[in-house]
């Protein structure tokens, strides 16, 4: 930790100390700005799961939880403000959405000790739990994901996706990149054709990206998008009739915000996604009785069941369930981040917990270790549904190909390694 | 009362020329440097440097940049943002030595000697050696210099809002550049550049393990030197040169002021600035910067308006509207979720209505900012407490 | 034909249409510009002020509902039925069919539809009715409370206000209407024009590509422009507007008021940014990008001449064009999402040239 020279107390804001009888969990939420739609749901699924432990269980563990949130609107310099100004209040987990400030955050958690959870976003390589100690990213990360649509294109096309061209349409940042060395490593082995067409952000306007696919004519169109250009993407594919069944986007690409203003044209459109869809788990039936007719849902309490929802509740559930496990290793109720962080190095999502937890199925099993802090890597491919107006689950888990992403990983994060002088752990 | 000339003789033209003419002002000032330099390095914290200090620090650099182009020279730039990513980048290029690349296999096509826009495999052809971070901040201020007089070129021919819109061509062409072309960021899987740990004299400088004071203490030298540098440029005749190019460039060109190169300087000058802003805000503030993100359009005005609310022409003003700027969101989120409870979401609305209602009643009240409410109150001050 | 050479016409085609919609912001830039030498960098915002107003009147939704329920606790969202809908007679006529048919009567049917609409959906009639009121108070606000007070400012100031009113009004229209996605059905039609495919495919052997929404859009624009230009020539208000964008003084000295003229331009520029709004906004639901659609619009401007109205339709149309077929010459040389920048570094080429835009008026200074 970083003290200051002398222990002189500046300003007020600053002299209110740490409660320290609760656990801490910060949400950086963005509720504003031009990603607010994504950033809504899932800010208001992370914090009803909090309220229903506090209000059904007391807490975990006996310990109350306390939800901080702070507005990021997805920018990187407010989001490493909420983080200085909020982790000087014993903050457990950090989990802010969005890949730039996950890679703001990547080495000031490091100096600070504090765990770091990017679920499905975020630096991919950290996955390698030798060479980030406190930056988690299980159950899958982007080439996972990356990976997962491929599998399920192979497993369409009777294992043989050569000779197929697929093309990439991502939002030309940090974020939209990342599949990029994947599927190139993917279709060496495969033998499809990869075409790369970015979106500038926002994406308001990609009338020549989808002239270009209509001209090119794939097979497949693999989508990396995020906001508006999601929604903006669906509807010029549906513009220029493309089949929309061939049509898969990320996990980020796959909610109710995306599909619903193009219509009936959406039908058909398939997305991947890292954990089970609406409302029908026993779960909801506790929220419903203990935080939304108590009064205390988050916002407007109007997301319940959405996917970004089902995210940031998944996202919580991750977060209290590694709670516990460090409450069980330290034996203490009030835990340290850096306690937290050997729970969630030690954590095991298994059907039988989730199903204890009223989430059966809700996601995939997999447990973390040292070397492995990127989970199962397993997804599962759902559809559109426009006439009901909901998303349906296609597929079970698809595993994603662990021989193409391991060595990629590898290379990244022991370049990373090499870069800052880091330690390899776990010998 | 205690504010006044009276009695304070001046016997040398270098003394009556100097910079606070008044000792009252003088003393004042000797007293913020010595709180600055002296004091505050032992109080400031994690969150105060890089998140109050460093930043005001740093956009007091662009703001003085910025100043001396339209404040100064009357030229109105929206690509500010964009230059302080080309400060960014070069720094970045600078301090993890800057390296020429040949594509040996390029699937796409070759467009220059380093960018391959397909896959390509690069082969080595030279590598500089890292240079010294302080060094590189200074290099790459002069980089965008370059880069600011070749945007600057239209200026000659187009003016006014036209040329304010003609700057966000730079905004939004280097942005892109920085984005596409993967040489800029070392060919990193996600266009993300960050500052590796550098030190300075066995202090680190850069990194995430920065102490908080040294944080501060970069950012606070090259504020003082380019605040002291901007305000000897702007009372020499070169900054005549500028103000009377602002007043009115077709009387200015009449008494022999050229005006290509009282513009082209101003370009440079108030580049050189900004590019020493960006490259410390990324290697020295923030540690890690994508460009579409931190130096956006949004970055752009936020620049353009610490220099209105400041005050048009004033260097003092350049420091004012960044504290202003910088300052008034956090106090607001602070006061609004910290002291009131409200939710994030109603507070950030209520922050954007109250600092556009901010600017709005600025500009209807004060139209030349700041450094003008400041200049009464001296006046004001120097009459206490008999006015006439 | 050689390929190549298809692929681009179709790409000019399209650019054609987005400049249209590009036309469509700037104009609203172009009105105030010319009455007031105010450089309005809010029309983007307004846009999407007013889509979310429409949107919220057309769903009931209750305004500032997150705020009232914030202080006093209650939950309230929407009213039981929007008022639109309670006043909506439900009459409905049948629309022409237009199917296989030939391209005269479909034309003809298309025109036919275009007037069958309203009467069909006068609900969505009477929403958008409400919105413009809206707008005509928000002008009124606006002119009252801001600009009358900076009356002889220099120009930066008057641009540097614009900048506040959009931060002011992303607030308040958030804090009114909510900041979630929200999807804008006013029954304007999708997909791709058949007609156009198939005529093209005759031609050509190659089906072309234009969105049913495009063509809308580019009808609803050339309306509104042909409105205007006879509002502004032949109305007594519209003299006057006219009047006024010549010299200030000059038109208050015979009678004129300006309070009154500046009001309606920002009403009409509140209408366009209306317009502009639900176009965009039927294809990427209504939500905080679409203030960024000014953005678009800055280099019609710039191109067209901040002054022109005809300047502000041709100035779109050679930007769409332009960054449509650059995309797709320069696509595989260095790579795509070149549109953002080079709909700028177009018009700065221009204005090397031409430093006051194509139609701008001639600046000429004196000492």
């Amino acid at each position: 930790m970083k003290k200051r020279l002398a222990t002189l107390a500046v300003a007020a804001v600053m002299a209110a100390g740490p409660v320290m009888a609760d656990l801490v969990f910060p949400s950086l939420s963005y509720r504003t700005g031009p990603y607010a739609a994504g950033g809504i749901p899932f800010a208001d699924g992370y914090a009803d799961y909090f309220t229903l432990l506090n209000e059904r269980d007391g807490g975990i563990g006996g310990v109350m939880t306390r939800v901080i949130e702070c507005e990021t609107a997805y920018n990187t310099e407010k989001g490493t403000e909420c983080y200085e100004r909020t982790k000087g209040e014993g903050a457990l987990v950090y989990q802010p959405l969005s890949t730039g400030i996950t890679y703001q955050l990547i080495p000031k958690t490091a100096a600070d000790g504090i765990p770091l959870h990017t679920m499905g976003y975020g630096r991919t390589s950290a996955a390698n739990g030798k060479v980030f100690s406190n930056v988690f990213n299980y159950p899958a990360n982007y080439w996972d994901g990356a990976s997962i649509a491929i599998n399920y294109l192979l497993d369409q096309n009777g294992g043989d996706l050569s000779g197929k061209k697929i093309a990439l349409v991502y939002h030309n940042s940090a974020y939209g990149k990342e599949p990029i060395r994947t599927l190139n490593e993917l279709s060496n082995k495969h033998g499809y054709e990869l075409l790369e067409i970015a979106v500038d952000h926002p994406g308001q306007e990609q009338k020549s990206q989808w002239l270009r696919i209509r001209r090119e004519r794939p097979d497949y169109v693999l989508m990396w998008g995020w906001g508006v250009m999601n929604p903006v993407a669906i509807q010029e594919a549906a513009n220029i009739g493309f089949p929309m069944e061939n049509f898969i986007g990320v996990w980020w690409s796959g909610s109710e915000n995306d599909v619903l203003p193009a219509g009936a044209d959406a039908d058909g459109y398939k997305a991947l996604n890292m954990h089970n869809v609406g409302d029908d788990f026993p779960i909801f039936e506790d929220i419903q009785q203990y935080v939304v007719d108590t009064g205390k849902a988050a916002g407007a309490g109007d997301q319940i069941g959405t996917v970004l929802y089902n995210r940031g509740l998944y996202a919580a559930m991750l977060a209290a369930e590694a709670a516990r496990t460090a409450q069980e290793i330290h034996g203490v109720g009030d835990i340290t981040p850096a306690q937290m962080r050997d729970g969630m190095e030690a954590l095991v999502m298994t059907e039988e917990r989730m199903t204890e937890l009223g989430m059966p199925n809700f996601g995939p099993e997999f447990s973390v270790s040292c070397e492995n802090h990127g989970g199962s890597g397993q997804g599962k491919v759902q559809q559109w549904n426009a006439s009901a107006g909901e998303w349906e689950i296609l597929t079970d888990w698809i595993t994603s190909d662990k021989e193409v992403i391991m060595p990629l990983v590898m290379e990244d994060s022991e370049a990373f390694a090499a870069e800052n002088n880091i330690e390899m752990r776990c010998n | 009362m205690f504010y006044r000339e009276a009695g304070d003789f001046k016997t040398s033209y270098v003394d009556d020329s100097q910079t606070f003419p008044i000792s009252f002002d003088r003393y004042r000032y000797y007293f913020v440097l010595f709180v600055a330099f002296a004091l505050l390095p032992f109080m400031v914290d994690d969150y105060w440097a890089s998140q109050i200090l460093g930043p005001f620090l740093v956009f007091s650099i662009a703001a003085i940049g910025l100043n001396i182009l339209t404040g100064y020279c009357g030229q109105v730039s929206l690509g500010t943002g964009a230059f302080m990513a080309v400060g960014a980048y070069s720094c970045y290029k600078l301090m993890t030595g800057v390296d020429i690349w040949y594509p040996a296999v390029c699937d796409g096509s070759r467009i220059l000697f380093f960018w391959c826009s397909g896959r390509a495999e690069y082969q080595i052809w030279f590598q500089l050696p890292e240079i010294n971070i302080l060094l590189s901040i200074l290099l790459s201020g002069f980089i965008t210099a370059l880069v600011g007089v070749f945007f600057g070129l239209p200026s000659l021919r187009i003016k006014g809002f036209y040329l304010a819109v003609a700057t966000l061509a730079a905004q939004f062409f280097l942005i892109w550049l920085f984005n596409s072309a993967s040489w800029f960021y070392n060919f990193s899987a996600t266009g993300q550049i960050t500052a590796p740990d550098t030190f300075v004299a066995g202090v680190q400088v850069t990194g995430a393990e920065t102490q908080p004071w040294a944080l501060y203490m970069v950012c606070l030298v090259f504020a003082f030197g380019c605040a002291w540098m901007a305000r000897n440029l702007t009372r020499g005749s070169i900054g005549r040169r500028w103000m009377a190019i602002r007043d009115m460039d077709i009387a200015a060109e009449i008494i022999g002021v050229n005006p290509l190169k009282a513009k082209l300087t101003a370009f440079a000058v108030s580049s050189f600035f900004i590019g020493i802003a960006g490259a410390l805000f990324f290697a020295v503030v923030s540690g890690t910067a994508e460009a579409g993100d931190v130096f956006g359009i949004q970055t752009s005005f936020e620049i353009l308006f610490m220099i209105i609310i400041g005050g048009l022409g004033s260097i003092f003003g350049s420091f004012a509207g960044a504290a202003f700027i910088v300052i008034l969101p956090v106090a607001l989120r602070v006061i609004g979720t910290e002291m009131f409870g409200w939710p994030s979401e109603i507070v950030e609305h209520f922050q954007f209505v109250i600092v556009g209602a901010l600017i709005i009643m600025f500009l209807i009240v004060e139209p030349h900012g700041l450094a003008r409410l400041w200049q009464l109150a001296k006046e004001k001050l120097r009459l206490w407490p008999f006015p006439y | 034909m050689p390929d190549q050479l298809l692929f681009g016409m179709e790409v000019a085609l399209n650019g054609l249409m987005a400049g249209v919609l590009y036309a469509l912001v700037a104009l609203g830039f172009v009105l105030i510009y010319k009455a007031s030498g105010i450089f309005n960098y809010a029309q983007g915002v307004m846009a999407l002020f007013a889509a979310l107003t429409l949107v919220g009147i057309m769903e009931g939704q209750v305004p500032f509902a997150h705020l009232i329920n914030a202080i006093f606790g209650t939950k309230i969202h929407h009213l039981g039925t929007p008022i639109p809908e309670m006043l909506d007679p439900d009459v409905t006529i049948a629309y022409f069919n237009t199917e296989g048919a030939g391209w005269i009567s479909w034309l003809l049917g298309g025109i036919g539809n275009f007037f069958i609409w309203p009467i069909n959906n006068f609900d969505i009639v009477l929403a958008l009715i409400f919105t413009v009121f809206v707008m005509i108070a928000l002008a009124w606000a606006v002119q009252r409370f801001i600009f009358r007070h900076l009356v002889n400012q220099e120009p930066i100031i008057l641009f540097m206000a614009t900048i506040g009113l959009a931060y002011l009004l992303e607030g308040v229209g958030e804090l009114m209407w909510g900041a979630e996605v929200k999807t804008l059905n006013v029954g304007l039609p999708r997909g791709i024009a058949e007609g156009v495919e198939s005529v093209t495919e005759g031609w050509f052997g190659y089906g072309f590509f234009l969105s049913r929404l495009d063509i809308v859009a580019a009808v609803i624009a050339a309306v509104l422009v042909t409105a205007l230009t006879l509002f502004s020539q032949y109305s007594k208000q519209g003299r006057a507007l006219r009047a006024v964008a010549d010299d200030h003084q000059a038109a208050l000295s015979v009678g004129i008021s300006l309070n009154f003229i500046w009001i309606l331009v920002w009403s009409i520029a509140g209408f366009v940014a209306l317009v502009a709004g639900v176009v965009w906004g039927a294809s990427s639901g209504v939500q905080f990008s679409l203030s960024l659609i000014a953005l678009k619009a800055l280099p019609v401007l710039m191109l067209g001449g901040f002054t022109s109205i005809p300047g502000a339709i041709v100035g779109g149309l050679i930007i769409g064009v332009g960054e449509k077929l650059f995309d797709f010459l320069m696509n595989p040389i260095i790579g795509g999402a070149t549109e953002n920048w080079f709909a700028y570094v177009l018009a700065l080429i221009f204005l090397i040239f031409r430093p006051q835009g194509l139609f701008g008026e001639k600046i000429i200074e004196r000492v």
